[in-house]
């Protein structure tokens, strides 16, 4: 299964996900795969230079399935990462029991 | 209430400008994240899933309405609007930026909160009866004490790396509402020879992957020698407690693996060795500090209100709440309110930052001016006249605090779980909530009478788990949450660690396995016993046959 580098931003926190162009998104389906584990530590690299370039903390590599091209993550956690949001209100939940 | 004096107020001030500068030095690329970690976890600040979290102290439980206010002003302007009161009388907020922390802790600084020691291997927030002060069965009030052991334990040189955490709890009430025998060190203020008040001393309890109810160390210790007695429990454990293994380093470990009878000789040989030297606090200084915290002056009155009566009568939605919600105060004609946070398809201990503004409200105009927060995240207003009770459940009701389930299975006990924490392997919020509804009907809740249920996202057991008369705990099993049942917890003066009751239910299945164990107790109960008691008479095995049999 194809990997993506995710993180936390470092001045918020906020889940990111390293991007083709270098950048750092939340959403996960614009994240950059890695198909062989020598493109995933090459992303790996390229995000260990943000985390010297004080931009993400806490980086690293998740296996994602890919529906119609689009990563999804497969884990639980990552699920409830990927979603950005959790359960303020009786149905703000995005995440399926 | 305490008031910082003049030392406290530069003390927090000043450590608000060194966490500033080290913000400011972390984002300037001066110091690594593996550097800056210690310095930021220091100052209650933790890395979560979606966001950082910052965990503010709120000293046993007690809170004045100018400080919920500030609260409500943090989560506004910096958080999403609300926060999570903690099963540690804390308040975290789980969506704060880096970059704004040093704002809020100067805010909170002006309110004479702080977050020092709320994470770390050191002494952190000292939990108390939330009652304190109000409740009829109370020998003494143990807020003073709860501020000495703040005030000692703050930065104590000796004491900021332990081998662990270390939690205290300290109750002077004849019920144990503070869960002292789940603390490294519990407290309860009993009556002594010659008829003094002192301290029973309990010591390695804990919950987490190992949990144990504490175990006596000294039936009675003199008040005055409190600093100087916990300060020994201390030594011996900073001495001897384990550092090579995170998950044998609590006290609970040493005390059970040196025995309690060896571990209080070396205790009181430490004691003996070094109480003369030792600072135990002067009685000028306790009289200081106990001054802020003399009771209200409030006037007796009349324990039955013409109104409230006919009310109870009328309107059992009321009356519910009246029998669950509303606890006896010492002074006639007075009672300390529960204000829920536990409405059904709600997160347990969440309150909106529009709430917090409104029981400020509450507190000011109703309660004297006092808050308070209990470990089972709930919300009280201590003293209430019993004049005003319809008056403070309108207004409690028109914004869903009122919901009349304290104590009872409605009234759970939640960590954050899968859905904010960075520890987490399962998300315990939904559940509880599934299981809320479930069982949203207060006159079935009231059939089955009191009960505690309590849930944890993962083993170390922020959701008390273990002491739940029902415990659910969240596991991971292959990427999958997998929830396991526990039964007959404890946390009360008959405390108990709950017994795996067999193999875990996926968390569809959980409000099912629940309802299964509810029918069974209502089936087996003998005439006034409640959930505990026929646990404790019939065992494990009918709740096994009725969960099981079928698979």
């Amino acid at each position: 299964m194809p990997n993506v580098v995710t993180a936390n931003r470092l001045i918020d926190g906020i889940v990111v996900y390293l991007a083709p162009d270098g950048g750092w998104v939340e959403e996960l389906a614009r994240a950059k795969l890695a198909g062989t584990e020598d493109e995933t530590k090459a992303l790996e690299s390229e995000a260990a230079k943000a985390v010297a370039e004080r931009r993400v903390v806490a980086v690293y590599p998740m296996e994602v399935t890919l529906h119609d091209g689009v990563p999804v993550a497969t884990s639980v956690r990552e699920r409830i990462r990927a979603s950005h949001r959790t359960t303020l209100t009786k149905d703000w939940y995005d995440v399926p029991l | 209430m305490y008031r910082y004096d003049e030392f406290d107020h530069a003390f927090v001030h000043e450590r608000v400008s060194q966490f500033r500068e080290q913000v400011g030095r972390r984002l300037a690329g001066k110091l690594t994240e593996d550097e800056f970690r210690p310095l930021r976890l220091r100052n209650g600040l933790y890395l979560q899933l979606h966001a950082y979290m910052l965990r503010i102290a709120i000293p046993y439980g007690v809170l004045s309405p100018r400080q919920l206010r500030q609260l409500a002003m943090i989560g506004r302007r910096w958080d999403r609007g609300y926060g999570h009161f903690t099963t540690r009388q804390n308040l975290q907020f789980h969506w704060v930026k880096l970059v704004d922390v040093p704002e809020i802790l100067s805010a909170l600084a002006d309110v004479e909160m702080h977050c020092i020691q709320t994470s770390g291997n050191c002494v952190r927030n000292v939990t108390a009866d939330p009652f304190a002060g109000a409740v009829n069965d109370e020998l003494e009030d143990p807020r003073a004490w709860c501020e000495v052991l703040r005030q000692w334990s703050t930065l104590h040189p000796e004491f900021s790396w332990l081998p662990r955490k270390f939690k205290i709890a300290v109750s002077g009430a004849a019920e144990d509402r503070a869960a002292t025998a789940f603390h490294d060190i519990g407290l309860r203020i009993v009556r002594g020879p010659e008829g003094r008040n002192g301290f029973r001393v309990l010591v390695g309890g804990g919950m987490g992957r190992t949990p144990y109810v504490g175990q006596e160390i000294r039936p009675f210790l003199e008040k005055q020698h409190l600093l100087s007695y916990t300060e020994s429990i201390l030594r011996v454990y900073n001495l001897h407690g384990r550092r090579d293994n995170l998950n044998k380093a609590r006290i609970k470990i040493l005390v059970n693996q040196h025995g309690i009878d060896k571990f209080r000789d070396e205790v009181e040989a430490d004691w003996e060795a070094t109480r003369k030297d030792a600072v135990d606090l002067p009685a000028s200084e306790y009289a200081r500090i106990a001054s802020y915290f003399a009771p209200p002056d409030l006037v007796p009155g009349p324990i039955k209100d013409e109104g409230v009566e006919q009310r109870r009568i009328t309107d059992p939605v009321f009356a519910n709440w009246l029998k669950h919600n509303v606890r006896p105060h010492r002074v006639p004609g007075y009672v300390s309110v529960v204000i829920s946070l536990k409405e059904p398809g709600r997160t347990p201990g969440d309150a909106s930052s529009d709430q917090m503004d409104f029981a400020a409200d509450l507190a000011e105009r109703f309660s004297r001016n006092e808050a308070r927060v209990n470990y089972t995240q709930n919300l009280l207003l201590p003293h209430v006249a019993r004049y005003d009770l319809l008056a403070v459940y309108g207004e409690l009701k028109s914004k869903g605090l009122a919901t009349g389930n304290h104590d009872m299975l409605g009234d759970m006990i939640c960590c954050p779980g899968l859905d904010y924490c960075n520890l987490a392997n399962a998300r315990s919020i939904p559940i509880a909530k599934e299981i809320a509804k479930r069982f949203e009907d207060p006159a079935r809740q009231e059939l089955i009478g009191p009960l505690r249920l309590n849930m944890s996202g993962c083993i170390n057991a922020c959701g008390h788990h273990h002491s739940g008369n029902i415990g659910i705990l969240g596991v991971d099993k292959k990427g999958t949450e997998l929830y396991q049942i526990s039964l007959g917890g404890s946390p009360k003066d008959d405390a108990a660690v709950g017994t795996i009751v067999g193999p875990g239910f996926r968390a569809e299945a959980v409000p099912e396995a629940i309802d299964t164990i509810i029918s069974t107790y209502l089936a087996n109960r003998n005439d006034g016993e409640d959930f505990l008691a026929t646990w404790r008479r019939i065992g494990a095995a009918p709740f096994k046959e009725a969960l099981y049999a079928a698979a």
